[in-house]
This record gives C-alpha cells, sequence and structure tokens, in this order.
C-alpha cells in the first residue's frame, strides 16, 4: 500500500464554547481558549490518500487535482474565516483541532472517492507545530 | 467518532549507552562515540498521541491540560535535567532511545483513560526518531 500526502496551510480565528454550560465552567474546561473575542492559528493540513499505482503516469493521484480539490472544498471554506461564525459545520460543533480534522473528512471523503482512483486514508491537522488531531474515518469503539 | 490528538514535548537529559554483559572493547565498538564514559546529551522531542471518542460535550479527545499534567508529573518531572542512566528503569537496561520510548509509553498507558494511549515517538536528533505503541 502506497500512501500520498499533500500539505497545506489557512488561517482561521476560532473560540472554544460549549452553549449548555455556564460562563464559569466553559472558562475552567477551555481555559483561555473559551475567550469570546477569539483567537487564530496558522493551521497545517495534511491529506493523504492511497490508492493504487497507476502504470501509466506512475501516479496514485494527480497532485494538482488534490492541490485544486482541497482548495475547493476546504480552504476557500476555511481559509481567513472565523471557523464558529462563517463555516457551517462548526455552528453546533465547538471546533476543536479534533473537530476540524473529523470535518475536512467528511468534506473531502466522497469527492476523492468519487474520482475513482484513490480514497481517503487520513487527515492530519496541525494547530502549532507541537499540537496535531488526526481522523483516519474510524467510528467510535 | 474515533480521532487522534498528539501534543508533542521537550525534555533535556544526559545519558550513556553502556551494557553491563559486554566487554569495554565490545561497547566501544556497538555503541561507538554513545559509549564515551561520561556521557552525552540531547534534546528529546516527545510526541504523545492518544486516541479516542471526541467527547460530544466538548468536542476533544482529551483536555489538554490534563494530557500536560500527567505527562509533567510521570515524564518530564522524572527525566528532564536528569541523567538516565540513574533512572531505576535503566538500571537493567540500557538507556537508548528505543528503551526510553517503551519505558515513557508503560508511565503513561494507565493514566490517561478514557483515553487511550496510542503512540510515543520520540526525536532523539531531528535526524533519529523512535516510535512505540505498545504490546501488539
Amino acid at each position: 500500500m502506497i500512501l500520498l500526502t499533500r500539505r497545506a496551510t489557512f488561517s482561521a480565528s476560532h473560540f472554544y464554547w460549549n452553549p449548555a454550560w455556564t460562563q464559569e465552567r466553559n472558562e475552567a474546561v477551555f481555559g483561555k481558549c473559551a475567550n469570546r473575542n477569539s483567537h487564530g492559528h496558522n493551521y497545517t493540513l495534511e491529506v493523504t490518500v492511497t490508492g493504487a499505482i497507476d502504470p501509466v503516469t506512475g501516479f496514485v493521484v494527480d497532485l494538482k487535482w488534490l492541490k485544486d480539490l482541497m482548495e475547493l472544498k476546504v480552504l476557500s471554506v476555511y481559509d481567513h474565516r472565523h471557523l464558529n461564525h462563517e463555516v457551517p459545520e462548526f455552528a453546533n460543533t465547538i471546533p476543536t483541532t479534533e473537530n476540524i480534522a473529523i470535518a475536512i473528512w467528511n468534506r473531502l471523503e466522497a469527492p476523492v472517492a468519487a474520482a475513482g482512483t484513490s480514497k481517503l486514508s487520513r487527515i492530519r491537522v496541525y494547530e502549532t507545530s507541537d499540537i496535531f488531531a488526526e481522523y483516519r474515518g474510524e467510528a467510535a469503539e | 467518532m474515533k480521532a487522534y490528538f498528539t501534543r508533542a514535548y521537550t525534555l533535556s537529559a544526559s545519558h550513556r549507552l553502556h551494557s553491563d554483559s559486554l566487554t569495554a572493547e565490545q561497547n566501544r565498538s556497538t555503541y561507538g562515540k554513545c559509549n564515551n564514559p561520561f556521557g552525552h546529551g540531547h534534546n528529546y522531542r516527545i510526541e504523545v498521541t492518544v486516541g479516542g471518542q471526541v467527547d460530544p460535550q466538548t468536542g476533544m479527545v482529551i483536555n489538554m491540560a490534563t494530557l500536560d499534567g500527567v505527562v509533567r508529573t510521570q515524564v518530564l518531572e522524572r527525566f528532564d535535567h536528569m541523567n538516565l542512566n540513574h533512572d531505576p528503569l535503566f538500571a537493567n537496561r540500557v538507556s537508548t532511545t528505543e528503551n526510553l520510548t517503551m519505558a515513557i509509553f508503560d508511565l503513561l498507558a494507565t493514566q490517561l483513560k478514557p483515553a487511550i494511549l496510542d503512540t510515543i515517538r520520540i526525536e532523539e536528533t531531528e535526524n533519529n526518531f523512535f516510535e512505540y505503541s505498545g504490546k501488539h
């Protein structure tokens, strides 16, 4: 099995807040991430696909196609946006790095599969160089 | 849904690669400059990956503050600015980064519930790294 990864970056703002909780509880659980004035990150996104190598081109997928798909489905929606206020999947879901990884998986899984040459293997989202979340399409245990 | 969360930590420690079951000559030929008698040190970069259900209340696999606290008490306070060879865990095993990776996995494995420790990855230098995901 061969894995192919394409990296991209986007910059976005967010805050962590559970509306079912009091302000005190939000601040206790989320710390400074609960500041309603928001903060932001330069996120790094890694999209990994797997598939057979085309014997003619030697490619699993055309990287330009993958770049364009990431731009269309993710970056054009997330980049320089406020995730809580401007990205629909975070209207009722806290935009933690874990949930961002799952949301990006959900945006890319079907169009990658539809292209027919590969399938999505892993989404990794770096919030900083020392923190990242990963989703491999696994359901809960 | 199951996701994985990774956080990196650094610690600085010294060690010397030396096996009591080898002769002085064998130690030198096996470990090279890592066997120099007074030891040497590294800035280790430790990546701790936990896996688990994303809590619908918090959107998190594990609260990073909880993870930070466990890693601090179990790992950083134990090893940072220490000589690894003097730690009881390395009394009978060589302080290679393979063994350090497995030792740190075992120190953290039971401490993170309900999240599950998935992998420990340690960079000894930017060109050498080691990874352990427990006994399979």
